[in-house]
């Protein structure tokens, strides 16, 4: 994927870039504001990351500029601030995700990931699969390999984010924000109890495990 | 109302105008009726002294020709004498009065004026003379008299009308006052809630008010640049310490990718522990911007209930895993006003340290609870508590007891518990209990 990161400061442009590059994506790093909007709506990306102080051209104003013109790319806002009105005004400003620095690169490659993903047609789902797990939306009836599996609301919707992000890691703090819509910081991952006993109905008992821990960053759900 | 500023100020106003009307009227009056009537008193006295001795040199037919004289060249002026039991012997009055004189012989009265039915006012003085007879010397005073009544209803109306006007214009600027201040009460209210950026509003006028409101205005612009100045500072703790702590974190983990097992064992730890301390250094930043009033805009109507039983949930997993029972209820329908993200992390930190001091086996509540105007969040655990000389310090940051250093945690959990507490003008109470702690939390409700 062609992806365009705008980062004044070097060693975290830098970062960034090498990071992405090495998930596989086409990265274009500028570090000012001008120069990132004319590539914005000049070029052809899939993506863009954009830290929200800049010099020349404010990272919101790109972002309002380019939500004016009705273009939808996908933005991820990057900035040292952090409070929950900044955090809203960045989202109101049309971006799709806030990221507070610092972070772990692992948080941003999977909200990047995340975004990509959404950009994939998705249509009006009904049924979801990643191996032999499958996921009736509508009946709201969850099997794998032909054996029904019981599951509580929150697990159910646990799981279908999972699904619907099937590959991608996805982070402890992107799980509470999307399955428990909260923006906190836990003092204890309380997150993992939750996914251990997902991991125990949908793969205990099955060869091929699918719900895998990836050290430092999250979860992923893949059949390999 | 009769407490405030204006009120006192409206009547003392009145009263000055009311005294000084008062002493003008009696400068004017001194100064022209006064003067008249002084005018008649000395003309009447010398009168009766000059009469008198006229009849004391040359007798009663003397005086009775003189007071025929003067009556013809001064029709104002009245004479008559009598004897002493009032019998009227001559002069122009024809009569005595039957109003008895003071002391000093001072009369009023009101006699028929000649030639007409009308009685008029006089005012005379009453001299005994020698051998029985008495002189009395009057003067018409009717002109006076008049203008008297006239002053004294003019001042009454005047009076009248300057208390009314005082009265009315002390309500007047009082209202435009209070307004005022109503308006900077308002504001500077605002301004103790956070809202840092609020100014009084100035009507470019100059009064007093203008100035006081330019002034606090401008001490406002220094505070704010202040408090811009600190928060700057913190926003430079988080840029210059967490940036580079997030960067070694970011190497350790890149270096860990490639790592033989036994080292990238090692190197994960190291990564966990950076988390740890990110997480403190977050913990401590959110402190500061929940006291600055920061998340005051966010703050918005909110039914705590779902609260209640989401940490509830996202915690049950974390208790049955520790073999402790997690037990919740929520009364329905209690709003509050706040923030829920905040709250939530309040909620979370109370379950999670009751989790994490509760023995094996125990049990721990959440329970939401509307009491009168108030609700309530009631965390219990029974683990080993908190002692009762203790429960002042574990707000503290980094303060922890000696019991629970082994455990993890920052020690900054109750902090941020009691920071939010705080910015959502709550209260966070300690009980015994017996065993274990009971954390209180209380709002205000809302409608």
């Amino acid at each position: 994927m062609n992806l365009l990161v705008i980062e004044d400061d070097d060693e975290t442009g830098q970062f960034i870039k090498n990071g992405l590059v090495q998930a596989g994506h086409k990265v274009d790093l500028t570090d000012n504001g001008q120069d990132g909007l004319y590539l914005a709506t000049t070029g052809d990306f899939d993506l863009i990351v954009i830290d929200r102080m800049l010099p020349l051209v404010d990272g919101l104003t790109i972002v309002r500029t380019l939500r004016a013109s009705d273009n939808r790319i996908p933005i991820v806002v990057l900035s040292a601030l952090g409070e929950i009105d900044h955090r809203v005004a960045g989202l109101n400003a049309g971006a799709d995700d806030y990221l507070v620095k610092p972070f772990a690169f692992s948080e941003l490659e999977a909200r990047v990931g995340a975004l990509l993903r959404r950009v994939a047609p998705e249509g009006p789902e009904t049924l979801l699969r990643v191996g032999d797990l499958e996921m009736n939306l509508i009946t709201r009836k969850v099997g794998r390999n032909g054996k029904s599996i019981d599951l509580q609301p929150r697990e159910f919707r646990l799981l279908e984010y999972l699904m619907r992000h099937a590959g991608q890691v996805l982070t402890r703090t992107m799980l509470l924000e999307h399955v428990w819509d909260y923006h906190f910081d836990p003092q204890t991952n309380v997150i993992d109890v939750h996914v251990s006993r997902l991991r125990s109905k949908i793969d205990k008992g099955f060869e091929a495990q699918l719900l895998h821990t990836v050290r430092g960053a999250g979860y992923k759900l893949a059949s390999l | 109302m009769t407490r405030t500023t204006t009120f006192r100020l409206t009547l003392s106003y009145s009263l000055i105008f009311a005294v000084s009307l008062g002493l003008l009227a009696f400068y004017f009056y001194w100064s022209t009726i006064g003067l008249v009537l002084r005018e008649t008193d000395e003309i009447l006295y010398s009168e009766t002294q000059v009469l008198s001795e006229v009849y004391r040199k040359r007798g009663i037919d003397w005086l009775a020709k003189s007071l025929s004289v003067r009556a013809k060249v001064n029709r104002k002026m009245l004479y008559q004498f009598s004897t002493l039991d009032n019998r009227p012997l001559s002069g122009n009055l024809r009569m005595w009065p039957s109003v008895s004189p003071s002391e000093e012989g001072w009369v009023e009265f009101d006699y028929m004026l000649p030639g007409t039915e009308d009685y008029v006012p006089a005012r005379g003085r009453v001299y005994p003379l020698p051998d029985g007879v008495q002189l009395l010397v009057a003067r018409n005073i009717e002109e006076i008299t008049q203008i008297k009544k006239v002053f004294n209803r003019s001042l009454q109306v005047g009076l009248g009308l300057t208390m009314l006007f005082a009265l009315v214009g002390g309500i007047f600027m009082s209202r435009r006052v209070l307004r005022r201040v109503s308006e900077f009460t308002v504001s500077t209210g605002q301004i103790v809630d956070g809202r840092l950026g609020e100014r009084l509003t100035s009507r470019e006028t100059g009064d007093e008010f203008d100035v006081l409101a330019r002034h606090v205005n401008e001490m406002l612009d220094r505070l704010e640049t202040l408090v811009g100045a600190v928060r700057h500072v913190s926003d430079n703790i988080a840029h210059d310490l967490r940036t580079p702590l997030t960067r070694l974190r970011n190497r350790i983990e890149t270096a860990a990718l490639g790592a033989p097992d036994l080292v990238k064992r090692e190197l994960e730890a190291s990564v966990a522990d950076a988390d740890e301390l990110l997480r403190t250094f977050s913990s401590l930043l959110k402190i500061a911007r929940i006291e600055s009033g920061s998340y005051k805009p966010s703050f918005e109507r909110i039914d705590f209930a779902p609260l209640i039983f989401d940490a509830a949930d996202l915690y049950q997993g974390l208790a049955h895993e520790k073999g402790l029972v997690l037990m919740t209820d929520c009364d329905p329908i209690i709003f509050i006003h706040g923030d829920r993200n905040l709250l939530f992390q309040a909620l979370s930190n109370l379950v999670d340290n009751a989790i994490k001091y509760s023995p094996e086996g125990g049990a721990v509540s959440l329970i939401g609870r509307r009491d009168g105007d108030h609700a309530e969040v009631i965390v219990t655990d029974v683990g080993n508590g908190i002692p009762e000389n203790e429960w002042e310090n574990v707000l503290e940051r980094f303060s922890r007891l000696d019991q629970s250093r082994s455990l993890p945690g920052s020690g900054l959990g109750l902090s941020v518990v009691n920071a939010v507490v705080k910015a959502h003008e709550g209260q966070l109470i300690f009980e015994d209990n017996n065993p274990g702690l009971k954390a209180v939390v209380k709002f205000s409700l809302v409608r």
